[in-house]
């Protein structure tokens, strides 16, 4: 038991005297949080439009002035040709174009009835989607100014929406969980089997098998401080979360890091089972990084919603542990639902440990081949 | 000049020999692409839209029914508890909640306003918004119809309306594939550009090789064009590899002149390598190295615009993506690619890449230095 003790000691000693990464380590989550929760939105601001307005009458300048000052537009530069259009584009200067057709008050006041149309730099389509459809409720707003009568006994259908769970629609409640999870597997998958595998390459791995230690301490051993470290900072995520973003934990505190800890031990188990398949630290690092962070950014339903992926991607993503880590925060942190609601997840995530640590041991050797 | 020579067929037969290095080279650019843009869609369908009809009348039916046509919603259930509803919302098997109260019609007929209650999983601010906007203008046009068959013609006052079409241009069907293409081309270029190179040049100072190739006369500058430009070279393969599996699998638009995308992407290697090697001078081993360079990519493609656009992001994010070279490179692919544009049109961040290059290349062979 001293000597396992003694190993552990000498293993924080090994992460703590490594400043820089232990800065980085804690750098990341504050960082990705600062990042998530100010920078990264697909709110509408400052979109640059140019008018190409055939007119020029009251009616088109009230239109433009209006959504001018709706401020999520601003008036590039009004054009006069159709060319123009396509080097504003390629200039990339304006998102959208809008046109206003000749006799433009004329033809409302006499037909009833006058054209828009609306071009767009689609090359950012998902931005063009938006800018549409909000122009064209601006647009749809100046209608109802124009016609102020209201008959007498209409119909009217009030839709009254209420937003459940996120009334404020904070992006923070988005990503909070998907930052726990990308960290989590980062320091626990990531870390250990760089270690592991460093000391391998380094020739160390001879002298620690050679010693009275067997080889489940020393798996263990070097398990221990990278637990705590993980632990530490999915507390700190979830305190970052709480107090600069008010995302709260609805649930029971207890069993959210009991659901961190058992995703802990599966990201540590893949981490080891990376080693033992890795012979030098480049593999071990971006089979790591590849593998594991990439698809706990992308496939874990943190930025893009799983449901709208292809089908084919989405049964790939039933095989990551992140998935179902972030299903499971989410519900505990922003549902307030108790385990009654995430079991099913939880026994998936211990079923994939198992596994893990399963493969892990078939593969580990004790001598050097 | 002869030294370079030899010292770069060393360093690609190093490279080289690595056969898990080499298979990643080809192997994640493939995954990347099939999966990645794949994954990264913002698009609405399938809103799992679940319905409580007390009302049971023609209007209600009819209200539904035109949620049933719209190709966004799919009506998962319905019935008449609420709290079964809520139930399905917690369970993720409902995105939203459709409550019609009993009496709409009766309270619609007698000219009364009646209200339907909308209930969205909010989790996703963006995605409720998008949820809220469609199901309401659902609703509204429905309302439009009610009147519209129930209105008197004498009574029917004359209505202006404004006809609104519009045309995406460069992506008609503003398929999303087309949009992040560039983007993982930036990432794919900037993790062979960045990580490889910067790991080499660790690895071998860990392993202390670099030492023995310190104490010969290769000069320093004849050291770092070494280290660095085979991973020019692949990074550049990895670039024509890239385009071409977009080209064949996508069917993506290459408008713009190629050259001129190859010549860019040469520029800004030129800064991500001196950013590598700048790192590797401060790293002590290959996992800070990686922690360094993960920072790096994961602060700068998120601010990027690759995701999502750079207008919508603060005025002190637009003030920090100056010195982000993958926001430059990000907005002169897409032009040139997508929309066709000139060295004319890309001229701002082609002569900013050049200029953070030469900066960032001096300030990392200064600070290399062959002793230690």
């Amino acid at each position: 038991m001293k000597k396992f003790i003694g190993f552990v000691i000498k293993e924080f000693y090994h992460i703590l005297r490594d400043k820089r990464t232990m800065l980085i380590l804690f750098g990341i989550p504050v960082t990705q949080i600062l990042l998530f929760g100010y920078v990264i939105t697909n709110e509408i601001r400052d979109v640059h439009i140019a008018v190409f307005d055939r007119s020029k009458d009251h009616i088109t300048l009230k239109l433009t002035n209006k959504l001018v000052s709706s401020g999520y537009f601003i008036l590039e530069k009004s054009i006069s040709s159709k060319e123009e259009i396509e080097e504003c584009f390629r200039q990339g200067s304006v998102r959208e174009v809008l046109i206003f057709e000749p006799d433009f008050a004329r033809k409302l006041e006499k037909e009833g009835v006058a054209g828009i149309q609306l071009i767009t730099d689609a090359s950012d389509a998902n931005t063009a989607n938006i800018v549409v459809n909000f122009t064209t409720g601006i647009i749809r707003n100046f209608i109802n100014e124009l016609n102020p009568l209201i008959n007498k006994g209409t119909i009217n259908i009030l839709p009254e929406t209420r937003m459940l769970y996120n009334p404020g629609l904070k992006g923070a409640y988005m990503f909070v969980p998907g930052i726990m999870a990308m960290l989590l597997i980062l320091v626990c998958a990531l870390m250990t089997s760089v270690s592991i595998t460093r000391e391998k390459e380094m020739g160390t791995m001879e002298v620690l098998l050679v010693s009275p230690l067997k080889p489940l301490q020393i798996i263990l051993g070097k398990l221990m401080p990278y637990i705590l470290l993980a632990f530490i900072i999915s507390g700190l995520i979830v305190f970052l979360g709480y107090f600069a973003f008010g995302v709260p934990v609805k649930g029971s505190l207890a069993l959210l890091m009991a659901e961190c800890l058992l995703f802990i031990f599966m990201s540590l188990s893949i981490g080891i089972m990376i080693s033992t398949v890795a012979k030098i630290q480049q593999v071990a690092i971006i089979v790591s990084a590849l593998s594991l962070m990439m698809p706990s950014i992308l496939l874990s339903g943190f930025i893009f919603p799983i449901e709208n992926m292809p089908i084919a991607l989405q049964w790939f993503c039933q095989i990551m542990p992140p998935k179902w880590f972030v299903i499971i925060i989410k519900n505990i942190m922003l549902k307030g639902t108790g385990f009654e609601y995430v079991w099913k997840e939880t026994l998936i995530l211990a079923g994939m440990t198992v596994f893990f640590i399963f493969v892990s041991v078939r593969k580990f050797k004790i001598r050097l081949e | 000049m002869r030294t370079i020579i030899y010292i770069l067929q060393k360093e690609f037969i190093q490279i080289f020999r690595n056969r898990t290095i080499v298979g990643i080279m080809f192997v994640v650019p493939i995954i990347m692409f099939i999966i990645l843009v794949n994954a990264a869609t913002l698009e609405m369908k399938n809103i799992k839209m679940y319905v409580i009809d007390n009302d049971l009348s023609a209007i209600s039916r009819g209200l539904i029914s035109k949620f049933e046509g719209s190709r966004f919603f799919s009506i998962t259930e319905m019935s008449f508890s609420l709290k079964r509803g809520e139930k399905y919302l917690k369970n993720d098997k409902a995105d939203i909640i459709l409550n019609i109260p009993s009496g709409m019609e009766n309270n619609i007929i007698n000219g009364k306003n009646e209200k339907v209650q909308l209930l969205v999983n909010a989790i996703n601010g963006t995605d409720a918004t998008l949820i809220n906007a469609y199901a309401t203008s659902i609703i509204l046009d429905y309302n439009r119809q009610l009147i519209a068959e129930n209105i008197d013609i004498s009574n029917r006052m004359p209505f202006k309306n404004i006809n609104v079409s519009f045309s995406h241009w460069y992506n008609p069907q503003l398929n999303y594939k087309t949009y992040m293409v560039p983007g993982i081309l930036v990432i794919l270029i900037t993790i062979v550009g960045l990580i490889l190179p910067g790991l080499n040049l660790v690895r071998e100072k860990e392993l202390g090789t670099t030492e023995q190739i310190n104490v010969t006369p290769i000069k320093k500058y004849q050291f770092i064009i070494g280290k660095l430009l085979p991973f020019w070279l692949i990074a550049l393969f990895e670039l024509a590899l890239g385009l071409l599996i977009g080209k064949l699998l996508y069917d993506i638009p290459i408008i713009g002149s190629i050259s001129l995308v190859f010549g860019i992407s040469a520029i800004y290697l030129l800064v991500v390598l001196g950013t590598g090697l700048f790192i590797s001078t401060m790293a002590e081993n290959q996992q800070q190295l990686m922690f360094f360079c993960l920072f790096f990519i994961l602060i700068f493609a998120l601010m990027s615009g690759i995701f999502t656009p750079v207008e919508s992001m603060p005025e002190w994010g637009q003030w920090i993506n100056r010195i982000n070279p993958l926001a430059y490179l990000m907005k002169a692919l897409r032009m040139i690619l997508l929309k066709g544009s000139t060295i004319y049109n890309i001229r701002t961040e082609a002569i900013s890449l050049s200029v953070y290059g030469i900066l960032i290349l001096s300030l990392a062979v200064w600070r290399y230095r062959k002793t230690t």
